[in-house]
């Protein structure tokens, strides 16, 4: 699957869409998905919760390991996604579409994201 | 280290056709997974799961004093394994601390009447196993081999495994008993056949020659194919055998601990013939068990979803009684569980007010007694 044009990713390999009356959607990306292996438990932020750029909100589960889960921008959580909180799974099936993570309304326009061919390149696939 | 120091099996190429997620392994390049690591792991609990097991270290040990040699410098009774007989044991050091659990198969005789045993050690300690077979063989007239790069190891795990592979071989699979293994054919070629394995399912390890390996493996895809036989990688192999309430070395078995704190005490064999190395060690340690019980193993099953790891604290009562060795989150009970060694007073199933450490918040968990998983037989 390759890394939707339509998209930004962190180098903590979040992806994070177009945004849209000052809200954007927030995931991981396939290549992150895969190296997790089947995601068992999602710990996302709150509804409401105030994230920042670049540090940890959140975290995710897979059979062999935990790990953090990175905002890729600055601002506050207005919903997260209870299908992938009820069913994790999601986040190995369709990292780019159902399972997204949270959604965020932005503060600060992020300052380090890359396009998808600079992403494909930073994580070699 | 760099995936080109990294050994590889002779299924190597395979794998990477199949599209598996590699990962170092004890100095070995080998399958984590081929696709979901639930799916891998379902598979084997009611079809069957292909595994390659290249990397475990196997040893020959032969000659006239082969059985005394492996009853000195093991804990086990070796001299009693009867051909085509296997038994699970240890080698200790001589303060007693566990070096490495092994299965020990007495293939056969030789023409002088003599042994002929094949040691299989876990791949992270096979050196150490060989190093240690070699200098307590001193004074023994026997042999030992290292016998790494002489065998691939396949196993065929799961419920249908006895099916896809009778289809496959000449040997009389209802005559072979669970520890016992005898030398065949698999799929044309010669193959020791061992009912053994490591995931709590019924299934068979394959020994044979690495050119072999390849077309053993196929043939077992093919004939599985239609029982949902999938190739399977360590990551499921890891959480059936916990699900199983196996030990792995290195998490529940380590030089600090005897078989006795590791509550698997039963493979010391006291009444064999003559000394052996850790002995005198290992007797006081049983003694010290009965009189003022170490820490014991048990299951832990989460309340939550929260999935404990190696290392984190079991708590109670805000103080540490004990500590994670092995755990993840269990595809056939749905829930996080771990093995762990815990204070004698908090063993006991059904103990309220454990809890486990995780990542600093004391998630509830239910204690049980091991296994989590039996295969209804």
């Amino acid at each position: 699957m390759s890394n939707p044009t339509d998209l930004r990713y962190s180098k903590e390999h979040e992806w994070l869409s177009p945004v849209e009356d000052g809200v954007a959607t927030i995931g991981i990306t396939k290549f992150a998905a895969d190296a997790l292996g089947d995601v068992v438990y999602a710990q996302l932020p709150e509804v409401g919760e105030s994230v920042s750029e670049g540090e940890t909100c959140g975290e995710l589960e897979s059979t062999k390991s935990v790990s953090d889960l990175y905002s890729p921008v600055s601002g506050e959580v207005t919903e997260i996604n209870e299908d992938v909180v009820n069913d994790p799974s999601l986040v190995n099936s369709e990292p780019f579409e159902g399972g997204w993570l949270f959604k965020v309304r932005i503060s600060e326009e992020p300052t380090d994201l890359l396009t998808a061919d600079e992403y494909t390149e930073f994580a070699g696939n | 280290m760099s995936s080109s120091d990294l050994r590889h099996t002779a299924l190597d190429a395979l794998h990477r056709s199949l599209g598996a997620t590699m990962t170092d392994f004890a100095g070995w390049d080998m399958p984590l997974r081929y696709g979901s690591e639930r799916d891998e792991h379902n598979a084997v609990r009611t079809g069957a799961g292909l595994f390659d097991l290249s990397h475990m270290g196997e040893i020959t040990v032969t000659g006239p004093q082969a059985a005394a040699l492996l009853n000195h410098a093991l804990v086990g009774n070796i001299a009693t394994i009867a051909v085509g007989r296997a038994r699970y044991t240890m080698i200790c050091q001589e303060d007693g601390g566990i070096l490495d659990d092994l299965i020990v198969y007495r293939l056969a005789d030789a023409e002088d009447g003599s042994p002929i045993f094949m040691v299989v050690a876990n791949a992270s300690n096979a050196q150490v196993v060989l190093d240690a077979l070699t200098e307590r063989a001193a004074g023994f007239d026997a042999e030992v081999r290292d016998d790494r790069d002489a065998y691939a190891l396949i196993a065929v795990q799961g419920p249908a495994s006895p099916g896809i592979l009778a289809s496959l071989t000449d040997a009389d699979l209802d005559g072979l008993k669970y520890y016992a293994g005898l030398p065949g054919t698999v799929a044309g070629v010669p193959a020791l056949i061992a009912r053994t394995g490591y995931t709590g399912e019924d299934g068979f390890e394959l020994f044979t020659a690495p050119e072999h390996a390849e077309k053993v493996w196929l043939a077992l895809t093919e004939a599985g194919a239609p029982a949902g036989l999938i190739p399977c990688g360590l990551s499921c192999r890891d959480t059936l055998r916990l699900e199983a309430g196996m030990p792995l070395y290195g998490h529940e078995l380590s030089t600090s601990l005897t078989p006795f704190d590791a509550g698997l005490g039963r493979v010391v064999k006291f009444e064999k013939e003559g000394d052996f190395v850790g002995r005198e060690a290992l007797t006081a340690a049983a003694g010290r068990a009965e009189q003022n019980p170490p820490r014991k193993l048990v299951g832990l099953i989460a309340e939550g979803r929260r999935v404990p790891r190696a290392g984190y604290s079991v708590v109670a009562g805000g103080e540490v009684i004990g500590e994670v060795t092995s755990g993840a989150p269990s595809p056939t009970l749905g829930r996080p569980i771990a093995m762990a060694y815990v204070d004698a007073a908090y063993a006991a199933a059904g103990t309220a007010g454990v809890g486990v450490d995780i990542r600093g918040t004391h998630e509830p968990y239910e204690v049980v007694a091991l296994p989590f998983y039996k295969r209804q037989k």
